[in-house]
């Protein structure tokens, strides 16, 4: 049994630290906002320029000539994974989803006996995966000193994959990220950006429009393709950003209710090992008086 | 048939402008373009140079890049750098000019060569 005075120690620092959850909610929740409307704002740009190549695509006839950008280099052998994590803690198991899945991913590339890159945007993301797939990381980004995201940043991730992918060092490209569902649900994704997944995106405007081009598709495609990479990992940014705010306001508000309880459990059995005591001490004297 | 079109200036963090104009002229990569409603569908990507919505009244943005889709009476310009020239000060600028001057003769291919001396240009001409 501790003593009264230990109990009273610990339903202070329980306390203290449901007070420091407890701010640490509110912070997220102020940030999320933020962050959620700065992801909605995103979304249509990465749509429409999706749409745009989708019809260019379209209007090519003949793969061979397509940029490798888009067709891919036709072999199956390299892989780049890039995986985007937050660089703060204390959110949940935001990190631990992506990693979790990029794991998995990393074993079934592995076990296929092919060979496996990685580049972690994030410092939590490198401390988790540096552990068992170390070896295979060749460069990892960290904006922890920036305050927004900015293109400036998703610009510099995708530069740096479109170099390596014309230095012939992979031939598919694969981001991790936590797609922002709502405040309660992020749903960890893999989504494969080079080549271009033309196939899963929509089909359904059926309206073969017959566009004018100028300059030729090539040229067109030749430009939009490396915006388009910058492009995907912005939008991956910043469902990132948004998913680690609704993770972190979510864990924190949880970390608030459990130190609740705790403090009444603790409370309780602080008033019940005062009362045994001032019993005892009763008892005490009633024996003292009577053996007198 | 209303001849009103609707255009969309869209960069990465924002919606930039959607609203109805009659005309615009966009600098596209091969020359400048003007666009009226019912064009055939097009693309297209920007050189540095000048927007120009005419509605009631005129707008003029200044852009570096940007990718360009008509359809259906859509014109939707993709850029980075849309800048509403009203609302650029002199300074800011005469920065741009200098930081452009600098950058024309370090340019290696042609096309580099050809989109930083537009850049110059155009931005000599919003100086003025």
């Amino acid at each position: 049994m501790p003593s009264l005075d230990d109990l009273k120690k610990r339903i202070k620092s329980v306390k203290s630290t449901q007070k420091i959850t407890k701010a640490m909610k509110m912070v997220a929740a102020a940030k999320l906002r933020k962050a959620q409307e700065s992801a909605e704002k995103g979304r249509p740009y990465s749509q429409k320029m999706q749409n745009i190549i989708l019809n260019l695509t379209k209007s090519i006839n003949d793969p061979q000539s397509a940029p490798k950008l888009l067709v891919g280099t036709g072999e199956d052998k390299k892989y780049l994974c890039v995986v985007l994590t937050a660089d703060r803690g204390l959110c949940g198991g935001f990190n631990s989803n992506i990693c979790k899945l990029a794991k998995t991913n990393f074993k079934k590339i592995l076990g296929e006996g092919k060979e496996l890159n990685i580049i972690t945007v994030g410092s939590k993301g490198y401390d988790q995966i540096k552990r068992e797939y170390g070896k295979y990381i060749i460069k990892r980004f960290s904006f922890k000193d920036k305050k927004n995201i900015s293109f400036n940043e998703a610009d510099e991730v995708g530069k740096e994959i479109i170099s390596l992918f014309n230095q012939n060092k992979f031939d598919k490209c694969i981001i991790f990220y936590n797609n922002f569902k709502n405040v309660i649900t992020q749903i960890p994704q893999a989504q494969q950006i080079i080549p271009a997944e033309t196939k899963n995106l929509k089909e359904s405007n059926d309206e073969n429009f017959l566009y004018e081009f100028e300059p030729e598709e090539d040229e067109i495609l030749e430009d939009l393709l490396p915006k388009n990479i910058s492009t995907q990992v912005f939008k991956a940014l910043l469902e990132n950003a948004a998913s680690e705010q609704g993770s972190r306001m979510t864990a924190m508000d949880n970390a608030t209710r459990n130190a609740g309880d705790l403090v009444d459990k603790l409370t309780i059995d602080y008033n019940r090992s005062r009362q045994a005591s001032i019993t005892k001490e009763l008892i005490e004297i009633i024996s003292g008086a009577e053996s007198l | 048939m209303s001849d009103k079109f609707t255009v969309e200036i869209i960069s990465p963090d924002q919606t930039i402008l959607k609203q109805q104009t009659n005309e615009v002229i966009i600098p596209s990569f091969e020359g400048q373009m003007g666009i009226l409603s019912n064009h055939i569908p097009l693309i297209t990507f920007l050189r540095p140079g000048i927007i120009t919505i005419k509605a009631e009244g005129e707008k003029k943005y200044y852009v570096e890049e940007g990718t360009v889709e008509f359809s259906n009476n859509n014109l939707l310009i993709l850029t980075l750098t849309a800048r509403d020239i009203a609302h650029l000060d002199k300074s800011k600028i005469n920065k741009l000019l200098q930081k452009a001057e600098a950058n024309l003769n370090t340019q290696s291919t042609d096309k580099d060569r050809y989109l930083a001396s537009y850049k110059l240009e155009t931005l000599k001409e919003i100086s003025q």
